[in-house]
């Protein structure tokens, strides 16, 4: 049989499709060098360089990497429940999830920023957003867990958020999503008279890290996607990128892609600090929620606040402004000395990069093109410092070596650039596998970037690892940056989707590492400080359980007296006084999760008895040589049996009677 | 020219040293293991027992781990020797200045003999000590070894299990015997001085 036209072409496109996949992938193999392994290792018992800090998108959680060797230091839960340790779940956890919304126990983790002091990263804090039900995190750096979650009213998506100014005054954040504010039932066609933006500015308080939401910013109903502070000369001053200046409401991949510019927005953010001191601001009430860990107790305590602190640029004039934008931009970037801003429109063939000096001369002589709800727009070409000429496709993230390059990210090309932010000149390019979204240089953002390594988060995995079905782990790829050309060194799954990445020397979060919480600082009011204080107290059908754990036993081991409908709290108070002697909770049946413990702290599980019988409890975390026998029995009788309440360990078994003689003897020697 | 150092100024130096016992441990026992990079370290005071800074509690570690095997529990608050041990150096500093007072060789001597009695009778009840320690042991422990004791070393280094203990004197120490060795100076040179003196 003779092969038709259309056959011959099927199997010429074909061949070639093989043939490019071959090339490809052998470019993927070729372009590693002979001493990358060497580069990428750390020897076991050395240390990283640099902990890197990914956020998880999906998984709502952090996590600690080391660099260079791509190793897995820790996860922290941020903003998801973590049943792994209890977090969100156990009593003093649960108060972390409180919303306006109520319990939320999900979110999506995008942007970590490092709290800083001279504009560069001081290790005190980490920040992360929460997309979804929009709220902040901040996470203590000695620790490792996350202290406080700050809910942002009025807003939706909060994507844009929450870049740190230069000595951590303020974070920054936009709303990706606008909407009605405040909330109401309207048409979603009515999006251009209804939906309205907002840009927050959140307050850090240097001594505690405490954050406030000190005011709102009133702004048009576009999309706010991404933003940085300016540094340096341009410390003062937020940049935002906005998309969706279409205002569409439906079918945004074409509706809001329509405009050949969308906006960058220019905060004056010194200048909105002088009215709101001079009262410009107005109230508006609202709800949102303030979850805080006392730090002397270690619960996490939830106050609703019903203000909100409202800035309109139509009654602030020179607050706020607009330049033009070409195409949907998403990444907003300020190189180290503070003068350039990078905009990267995503559906652009070229990069925007704009002057501060040209921004603050056109501000100065009035340049404006017109304006939008009272704030001008300045006019393109005089902000700009100039045009980098098709770099790539897809341009999203930049960051800065401190040398005077920069590294853009591009998704649909699939490579990392790295160009001359001065001359405009592209450098190099290095293929990523596949199409990175963010990428991280350790301190890639701040005055003092540390440009040795280059890590790009890679939203595509495909073939690089073992397949593990259908859905993979995202892969990371770590580039040493320190010579002309970028050379791949490693390549590392990661959890979650790591969106963006802030990496810091180890030096700056080492020596600060806690080991172990004082047990005579635990101010936890259902501490049991020593196995002389482990009790059992009945309050109607409340039962607490102060419980210690020590190796390897837990005391009481032995509980009996326990009723169906009774709400069991077991208050478990780990007495190691050493680093690295956690210990863990689990009872039958529980509910809920179990209980991790750090040394000198105190962490609650509440169990309903399901039925009645005697049921185990035991140590979850393997502590010591007798982990296995650190374990207890709790015994549950029917509803109204007259079982007494009575606790014990090796027989001796207490009661009420002698908890009043306990309790006697306290009150006496105090 | 008269020499600078005079028996009297000798004694002084002897006092002003014996005080470092309350600034420095005097004895170190260390405990090395896999789990414990760098080794847990007991410093025995005068008057106390102290760790690593920031290592945590050192007495409740090591008894966590005793337990296993059944040695006693160390309890500070019962160890009357710590109580008492600072009086008794109190005791021999003011006794010292008495000898400076008295410029005597027999005075200087008599120090000398009391401190180093003194001396020895502690690292004897050191001993004792760690002896009672090391044998008298829980026969209801986890860990029960046929034959095994667990009498850390007075001086120098031994396997005790899964532990390689190392224990030696500290500064305290090295202040108290440059304490006696100054009274004893003391003495050969007041002495010196009087046989110069019938000359």
């Amino acid at each position: 049989m003779k092969k038709t036209k259309i056959q011959k072409i099927v199997w010429f496109l074909f061949s070639l499709a093989v043939f490019v996949t071959a090339c490809s992938k052998r470019d993927s193999k070729t372009v590693l060098e002979g001493d990358a392994a060497s580069q990428a290792y750390v020897a076991p018992g050395e240390y990283d360089e640099f902990y890197a800090f990914l956020s998880g998108g999906f998984s709502g959680q952090v996590t600690a990497y080391g660099l260079p060797s791509g190793r897995l230091l820790k996860e922290i839960p941020v903003l998801s429940k973590y049943p792994e340790n209890g977090y969100g779940y156990s009593e003093e956890t649960k108060a972390m999830f409180n919303t306006s919304f109520g319990e939320v126990p999900w979110d999506d983790t995008h942007h970590i920023e490092l709290s800083q002091t001279n504009g560069e990263f001081d290790g005190r804090w980490l920040f992360v957003n929460g997309n979804n039900t929009p709220r902040i995190a901040r996470v203590d750096l000695t620790t490792f867990e996350t202290v406080e979650i700050l809910e942002i009213p009025d807003v939706a998506g909060l994507h844009c958020a929450p870049f740190v100014t230069e000595n951590s005054e303020y974070l920054v954040s936009g709303t990706r999503f606008s909407v009605p504010i405040p909330q109401r039932d309207v048409p979603i066609a009515t999006y251009k008279e209804n939906f309205e933006g907002l840009i927050n500015y959140v307050g850090i308080n240097q001594e505690t890290g405490e954050m406030s939401l000190d005011f709102q910013i009133r702004m048009p109903g576009f999309n706010y996607d991404l933003a940085r502070n300016g540094k340096g000369k341009s410390h003062g001053w937020s940049f935002l990128t906005t998309y969706n200046s279409e205002q569409a409401y439906t079918l945004l991949e074409v509706n809001a892609s329509q405009k050949d510019k969308d906006l960058l927005a220019i905060v004056n953010w010194k200048k909105a600090e002088e009215y709101v001191k001079q009262g410009k601001g107005k109230e508006r009430q609202t709800s949102y929620y303030h979850n805080l860990v006392n730090e002397r107790t270690s619960i996490a305590e939830s106050k609703e606040i019903t203000t909100t602190t409202i800035l309109d640029p139509a009654d602030c004039p020179d607050m706020v402004y607009f330049i033009p934008v070409p195409k949907s931009p998403h990444g907003c970037d300020v190189n180290p000395s503070g003068d350039y801003i990078v905009g990267n429109g995503k559906l652009s063939a070229d990069m925007s990069i704009y002057s501060f000096d040209k921004l603050m001369a056109a501000i100065e002589g009035k340049d404006f093109a017109g304006e939008i709800n009272g704030i001008p727009v300045i006019n393109y070409e005089s902000g700009l410092h100039g045009i980098l000429k098709k770099p790539g496709l897809g341009p999203l993230h930049t960051e800065f070596d401190g040398k005077g390059n920069a590294y853009t990210t591009f998704f649909i090309s699939s490579e990392v650039v790295k160009w001359d932010v001065e001359k405009l000149e592209i450098l190099d390019k290095q293929s990523t596998f596949y199409s990175p979204g963010h990428l991280v240089i350790p301190g890639g953002e701040t005055r003092k970037p540390f440009g040795k390594y280059l890590v790009a988060m890679n939203k595509i995995t495909k073939d690089r690892y073992l397949p593990t079905g259908p859905e993979l782990a995202h892969s990371a790829q770590l580039f040493d940056i320190s010579g002309d050309k970028m050379k791949l060194i490693l390549d590392f799954p990661t959890k979650g989707e790591p969106h963006y990445a802030q990496a810091i020397p180890a030096s700056k979060i080492q020596p600060n590492s806690k080991k172990f919480y004082k047990i005579e600082e635990n101010g936890h009011p259902y501490a049991a400080k020593g196995e002389g204080q482990a009790k059992v107290v009945r309050e109607g059908n409340e039962v607490h359980v102060y419980m210690t754990a020590i190796r390897s036993h837990l005391a009481p081991d032995n509980i009996e007296g326990i009723k169906m409908g009774d709400e069991v709290y077991f208050h478990l108070t780990n007495l190691e006084q050493d680093w690295d002697v956690p210990h863990g909770f689990a009872v039958q049946g529980a509910n809920n999760a179990e209980l991790l413990v750090m040394p000198g702290q105190t962490r609650t599980l509440k169990w309903e008895p399901f039925k009645p019988g005697v049921f185990a409890f035991y140590c979850t975390d393997f502590c010591s040589a007798l982990h296995q026998e650190m374990s207890g029995y709790v015994r549950v009788s029917p509803k109204g049996s007259d079982v007494k309440l009575m606790w014990g360990l090796n027989n001796e078994n207490k009661d009420e009677e002698t908890l009043r003689e306990m309790l006697k003897e306290q009150e006496r020697s105090q | 020219m008269k020499s600078f150092i005079t028996p009297r100024f000798l004694m002084i130096a002897a006092v002003v040293l014996l005080a470092g016992v309350f600034l420095f441990p005097l004895w170190q026992i260390t405990l090395e293991a896999a789990q414990f990079p760098g080794g847990l370290r007991l410093n025995i005071w005068i008057n106390k027992f102290s760790g690593d800074e920031g290592g945590g509690d050192i007495i409740k570690n090591i008894n966590i781990l005793n337990h296993y095997i059944g040695m006693k529990y160390i309890e500070p608050d019962s160890i009357a020797e710590l109580k008492y041990f600072p009086f008794i150096v109190y005791g021999m500093m003011t006794l010292g200045l008495v000898t400076v007072f008295l410029n005597k060789t027999w005075a200087y001597a008599t120090w000398l003999i009391i401190m180093s009695v003194l001396g020895i009778l502690g690292v004897y009840d050191f001993y004792l000590w760690m002896y009672d320690y090391g044998h008298n042991l829980d026969p209801n422990a986890p860990i029960k070894i046929e034959g095994m004791t667990y009498m850390p070393p007075l001086f120098g280094e031994k396997d005790l299990l899964n532990f390689y203990v190392k224990s030696y004197p500290r500064m305290g120490t090295i202040f108290l015997t440059i304490s006696i060795v100054f009274s004893f100076l003391a003495t050969w040179f007041r002495k010196k001085q009087q046989k110069d003196a019938r000359i």
